[in-house]
């Protein structure tokens, strides 16, 4: 990749000796007669030492330099995990849904790699902002990094269509809805915008064609990215990394080969990388999801508040602040599109905001502005937060159009350093990495804060067995909850997604192989058709699902007033309520994820006498305490003593709320056992590597140190 | 540029090979869920439980086939003619020796139960054809009796028996 002349003046940065004369990076010698073969026929090993082994690294590069290490072992991590998804995926609206609860049910870990790329994307996004920000706190875009820069941007666009189109594909309701409102950006073109949007969606609306070809994008764009990350690598060997100081490295003293430095020390932060990441996707995997999404695709029904994934939060908060829809599309564009052109609005020659005292109080401002926005995005598009949005998607265009370009005349920079070696380093950088992960963290939340809109008190925290690093079910009251399921909720609700099977199955209520088969013997499915065509019922199976209680939505709402008793196989997924600040950082720590099951039991409690001024809106509707909009087309489904217990569990409906709930979180998630045992090895793996590799970091750069 | 000094040389290398080792532990445990997810999953195993199939509506003469774990299943409920044929065969004739007794169940000379996955390289073998009165793979010519034992052609086995048994004296359960 290098060009081979310039290796002569100490490529990359036209480095010295000490003795002033062209410094000569060490060239790849090949150590056998069969590479001396290859080498002479195809270069490869050269470029890879060029690349991995002899480049110079600054040697005073501070953590922040590790994220862009962290992104290619994150792409790597999508790219995998997805292909093995693809394995058992099917992009078809009829199918989509239920093949990822497939997934996540039979395959064989595939509850772990649907977590991993799940949250992976996220993780990979945390990264990508702090590269970001890194590279604007430290001037890293400018001469003669430009188009390293402008490549950068490009991936994270790459990244942002990527990101979409795969939370599409669950075809769930955020997927559905996200897809409807993110194609209809294009409408927003004139003449051609209702065009262009048929276009991309093959049809009148989102549909069959639509999902299959996000899914075949999906697929696709990742690779792209890559064939851009390898151009972005390639510039980045040309200019060379920047630097804390940015001033340019000057002579050898100033750098170190990249192995063993910076690759150590990439390592070792990736690692510590990893345990955030498991920590998310092992405990608390669906904190970053919507419980939406657990709800199956429906054209006829838009949820109360769509929100995009978190990533995209801020661009949502800046689309919403402004009342024009081509306007505010364009300003949405617009704010990641400037970001290409931050090479030109930044006019001051000094690089690092480490000797620039204004421009670092303005990143800080500008960083809070981001955080605030993402924030905003999450929140209803009404009264105060439209106004706060307006104000800082203002600043947002302001801070890059305005504060940049005047900044350069008026600050007056801090003496820079003569050269790498001689410069010290405050280590401010703890403090900000702590600001930023708190601010991330706070981002993150938001997704869950989302819906404001009714006026339900938060449910009560119940105490959940399966709660916490090490819960698992209570076998009793699985057993006791399948009990209060199939006397009371299965008359309206079906549990589509559950087989007999899974009665016996470890981790789960674990009835004997011959109980389930004696439940399963109870129920009624379909038979094939004998050899006059005829289809006949026949007694249940391990291998069958439990058959719905209606043959079709239809009937199920004839029998039910005109409601539709959802089906209740992820319901306890389905279903969550707002935290609010600040419990919901706090839940990242305690991994509070029972927000759905505290809410069903919420709502089989909450059935009350409407307080004296409230009207229900029909005769078939019910006063709930914690419904949203407090009618509930469910009558109270449980009294004491309906159900009876043999094992001296207190038949009230108190308990039978617990019970049947805990049995429905079991239902939405049965491998949650296997998941929080797992995770507890994985991360007492990560932290003993984090801690072996951070020796080995200290090791090695002994000598740079001393 | 700085280069690795040669001090302190074997608690360094210590500390390499351990970091290296279990690094290397930790990349080798994630190729365990990446192998695995490709096996039969939960459901597929569980479609794969035991069959049962009535056997009063095939009459003498004739074969069905029924599937199983997705396999083709031959059921064919033999003539005295073929079994006889299929008993008087010497073993020194058989390329993979084998009585007809000890491919059917005692009792049942009848019934023969086939997997009807040709031996040589998959494909399904045609009832009741070729020179052996048994089956004819129309593939690459492989002829099997009416034992359903490779008699000529490149199937180096006989068809495969699948494991089954009589649960009465019409209904058999496969697998
Ligand atoms: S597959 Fe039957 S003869 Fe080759």
């Amino acid at each position: 990749m290098s060009g081979n002349t310039s290796n002569h003046q100490g490529w990359p940065y036209n480095l010295k000796t000490e003795a002033g004369e062209p410094y000569v990076i060490p060239q790849y010698e090949p150590q056998n007669g069969v590479l001396r073969w290859i080498e002479s026929r195809l270069p490869i090993g050269g470029l890879l030492f060029g690349t991995a082994v002899s480049f110079p690294t600054p040697r005073n590069l501070n953590y922040w330099w590790t994220f862009g290490g962290i992104l290619s072992f994150m792409l790597v991590v999508q790219i995998i995990t997805g292909i093995v998804l693809v394995m058992h995926f099917t992009p078809h609206v009829d199918m989509a849904f239920n093949s990822v609860e497939a997934i996540m049910r039979d395959v064989n870990y595939g509850w772990l790699l649907r977590y991993l790329h799940a949250n992976g994307a996220s993780m990979f996004f945390v990264a990508v902002y702090i590269h970001m920000f890194r590279g604007m706190y430290y001037g890293s875009y400018k001469a003669p990094r430009e188009i390293l820069w402008i490549l950068g941007v490009i991936i994270y666009l790459l990244m942002m269509a990527t990101g979409f189109l795969g939370y599409t594909l669950p075809w769930g309701q955020m997927s559905f809805w996200g897809a409807t409102v993110i194609t209809n950006f294009f409408s927003a073109i004139p003449i051609v915008g209702e065009s262009v949007v048929t276009w991309l969606w093959g049809g009148y609306g989102i549909g069959n064609p639509t999902l299959q070809r996000f899914f075949s994008l999906h697929y696709l764009l990742p690779f792209v990215i890559a064939g851009v990350v390898i151009l972005h690598i390639w510039a980045l060997h040309v200019v060379g990394q920047n630097n804390p100081t940015g001033v340019e490295p000057r002579t050898v003293k100033d750098v170190v080969p990249f192995t063993p430095y910076a690759t150590v020390k990439d390592m070792f932060f990736m690692c510590v990388f990893c345990v955030v990441f498991a920590w998310f996707a092992f405990y608390i995997p669906n904190y970053l999801g919507h419980p939406d999404n657990y709800i199956p695709a429906n054209p006829g029904v838009t949820p109360t508040h769509i929100v995009p994934e978190w990533y995209y939060l801020p661009f949502y908060a800046i689309l919403r602040s402004i009342p024009d829809k081509l306007a505010g599309v364009c300003a949405l564009f617009g704010s990641i599109l400037l970001l290409a052109f931050l090479p030109w609005l930044d006019t001051s020659k000094v690089k690092s905001a480490t000797y620039r005292p204004l421009y670092r109080q303005f990143f800080w401002i500008f960083v809070a502005t981001c955080f605030v926005l993402g924030w905003l995005g999450s929140k209803p598009a009404e009264g105060g937060y439209v106004l706060a949005s307006r104000v800082l998607t203002a600043w947002y265009f302001i801070h890059l159009l305005v504060v940049l370009p005047i900044l350069g005349f008026v600050e007056t920079p801090k003496a820079l350093p003569n050269s790498i070696s001689e410069s010290v380093l405050k280590k401010g950088s703890v403090a900000a990495l702590v600001a930023l992960v708190i601010g991330l963290a706070a981002t993150f939340g938001m997704t869950n804060s989302a819906s404001a809109q009714d006026h339900a008190p938060n449910p009560p925290a119940v105490k959940w067995s399966f709660s916490g690093p090490f819960g698992k079910y209570d076998r009793g009251q699985l057993q006791r909850g399948f009990k209060v399921y199939r006397e009371v909720c299965q008359a309206c609700h079906s549990l589509s997604l559950v087989s007999f099977r899974n009665l016996a199955e470890k981790g789960g209520p674990e009835f004997s192989i011959a109980q389930a088969e004696a439940v399963a013997a109870e129920y009624k499915v379909k038979a094939e058709p004998d050899d006059n065509g005829d289809v006949n019922d026949r007694p249940a199976r391990l291998a069958d699902r439990f058959p719905a209680p209606f043959a079709n939505e239809q009937a199920a709402r004839a029998s039910n007033g005109g409601a539709y008793p959802p089906d209740m196989s992820v319901l306890a997924k389905a279903r969550g309520y707002e935290r609010g600040f600040p419990l919901f950082i706090a839940d990242i720590f305690t991994q509070y994820q029972e927000g759905g099951p505290d809410y069903l039991v919420a709502v089989l409690t909450g059935y009350e006498n409407p307080p004296a001024g409230f009207k229900l809106p029909s005769a078939s509707s019910f006063y709930n305490k914690y419904f949203p909009g407090h009618a509930i087309g469910m009558p109270k489904p449980l009294s004491d003593g309906q159900v009876e217990y043999g094992d001296g569990a207190p038949a009230t409906v108190d308990q039978y709320s617990k019970d049947v709930t805990a049995f429905l979180m079991w239902a939405a998630e049965p491998h949650l056992e296997a998941r929080k045992r797992l995770g507890l090895q994985v991360l007492a793996f990560l932290i003993i590597l984090s801690g072996l590799l951070y020796f080995t970091k200290k090791k090695v750069w002994n000598d740079v140190h001393a | 540029m700085t280069t690795m000094s040669s001090d302190g040389h074997s608690r360094r290398d210590f500390l390499f090979i351990a970091t290296g080792t279990v690094a290397a532990v930790g990349g080798a445990a994630t190729l365990v869920p990446l192998v695995a997810q490709m096996n039969p999953d939960a459901s597929t195993i569980a479609a794969g439980a035991p069959i049962e199939v009535d056997l009063t509506p095939i009459t003498e003469g004739q074969a069905i086939k029924v599937f199983w774990r997705g396999k083709p299943i031959y059921i064919s409920h033999r003539t005295k003619k073929e079994i006889e044929e299929a008993q008087k065969v010497s073993l020194a004739d058989l390329p993979d020796p084998q009585t007809d007794a000890q491919r059917v169940k005692k009792g049942h000379d009848q019934w023969l139960v086939l997997v009807g996955i040709c031996t040589h390289l998959g494909c399904i073998p045609i009832a009741h054809q070729g020179d052996y009165d048994g089956f004819f793979c129309p593939c690459h010519g492989s002829q099997y009796d009416t034992s359903g034992r490779i008699r000529r052609g490149p199937a180096p086995l006989n068809l495969a028996v699948p494991p089954y048994e009589f649960v009465s004296d019409s209904k058999i359960k496969i697998g």
